[in-house]
């Protein structure tokens, strides 16, 4: 960046980088006001911020570049991950309008205040400009830190007053009084005999060792699912992958490799059911009564064809 | 290129962020946008530093970005504690001063 008091242009190399980076910096700021998902939005404010810190240290503002990092994309974006998944799945955004046309509405004002501010910039003698050579001369930090200690001591130190007021505010906003004693285990163990649902902790998730996320739930005895050793939030966002099929398929194989081997036929032989584990679940039941009818069915049949 | 561009885009980003706060229900999702918002400011103000020569601009911008840092602590603070009370991160639930 040269000295020269009345510059009107820029490197060509910050003219692309501009174009380029500025574009990524819409499209992520686009990306936060659009995406569903809080998660997306927030991902997509950190591209934004990152390519605003590279804009400042390209512009000469190399501690502010710096501290943009840090703090914005390190501490603040983090902050916000951690209560979108304190919020967790509930934070979905509610299409429904309370107020009719609202959005439009918000669209509209949204483009006449910005056709507003860029007339207004336009219309400024922004030809030339004075760079920040002359200033960062002896170092930008202590160019900062002499007008900080100097001309700006006293915002500064009431900005100590603030970041004390803002953490004292934080722990009393999110602190919460127990107002209950809190039960014991063996209390809580008393409990759960009382109630007689389930005395035995839940089956643990994973299949035979050939699985062991968390999202795959175990299989009972006769090849369904126990919907019980998926915790309760993936089973309510319905993330459960499923591989009883595979089990079962392997299970049919393993069993008519037995029929073969000790030499039965297969047709006449009810193959050995293995007993139902306690708190089978739905899918298991339904698939117990499927057999059972099927079962009926073919008892009717051979009546029939008694008759 | 000249660095008037910057400002441009700072508008630019300023005005995405005012119609998401407007926009959106969601109230992480709207703090988000005021921070954009936020981001938008200090990059005109680095620019504008750049503009005149002088370092005043960006120490403007330091402090904006304390400022910002202590909004988004006690903000957030509010959402988690009007999550816990009324199960809900959308701003239109909050509603319990409307007569």
């Amino acid at each position: 960046m040269q000295l020269a008091a009345a510059a009107t242009q820029t490197s060509t190399g910050e003219a692309v980088q501009f174009w380029i980076l500025g574009t990524v910096a819409v499209l992520g700021a686009l990306g936060t006001v659009l995406m569903k998902k809080s998660v997306h939005s927030a991902l997509s404010l950190a591209g934004t911020m990152i390519v605003l810190a590279i804009f400042y240290l390209a512009q000469g503002a190399y501690f502010l570049g710096i501290v943009q990092i840090v703090v914005y994309t390190g501490a603040i974006m983090m902050l916000f991950l951690f209560v979108v998944m304190l919020v967790g799945i509930t934070a979905a955004d509610s299409l429904k309008e309370t107020l009719k046309g609202q959005r439009w509405l918000a669209a509209a004002c949204g483009l006449g205040f910005g056709i507003l501010l860029i007339a207004g910039i336009g219309n400024a003698s922004l030809d030339t400009f004075a760079g920040t050579g002359q200033a960062n001369s002896a170092g930008n930090v202590p160019g900062l830190a002499r007008l900080i200690f100097t001309k700006y001591v006293w915002s500064f130190e009431i900005t100590g007053a603030l970041l004390i007021t803002a953490a004292i505010g934080a722990m009393v906003l999110t602190h919460r009084e127990r107002t209950e004693r809190r039960s014991t285990q063996r209390e809580l163990s008393e409990a759960r005999v009382r109630e007689g649902v389930h005395v035995a902790p839940l089956p643990a998730p994973g299949t035979y060792a050939r699985h062991n996320a968390v999202d795959v739930p175990a299989l009972l005895p006769d090849g369904s699912i126990a919907e019980k050793s998926v915790f309760g939030t993936l089973r309510g966002r319905g993330q459960i992958r499923d591989v009883s099929a595979d089990a079962l398929e392997r299970l049919a194989a393993l069993e008519q490799r037995s029929e073969e081997w000790l030499e039965r036929d297969p047709d006449r032989v009810e193959p050995v059911r293995l007993a139902q584990g306690p708190g089978g679940d739905r899918a298991g039941r339904e698939e117990r009564t499927e057999r059972e009818s099927g079962r009926e069915h073919e008892s009717e049949r051979a009546e029939e064809g008694a008759k | 290129m000249n660095p008037a561009n910057y400002l441009y885009l700072s508008a630019l980003l300023f005005t995405i962020g005012a119609a998401g706060v407007l926009i959106r229900r969601n109230a992480i999702v709207v703090f988000m946008c005021v921070e954009l918002m936020l981001n938008a400011c200090n990059l005109a103000f680095v620019t504008f530093s750049r503009l005149h020569g002088n370092l005043d601009g960006q120490v403007i911008a330091f402090f904006t970005m304390v400022v910002a840092a202590a909004e988004v602590v006690v903000g957030l603070a509010i959402i988690v504690s009007i999550f816990r009370s009324r199960h809900s991160a959308s701003v239109d639930d909050a509603n319990l001063m409307k007569l």
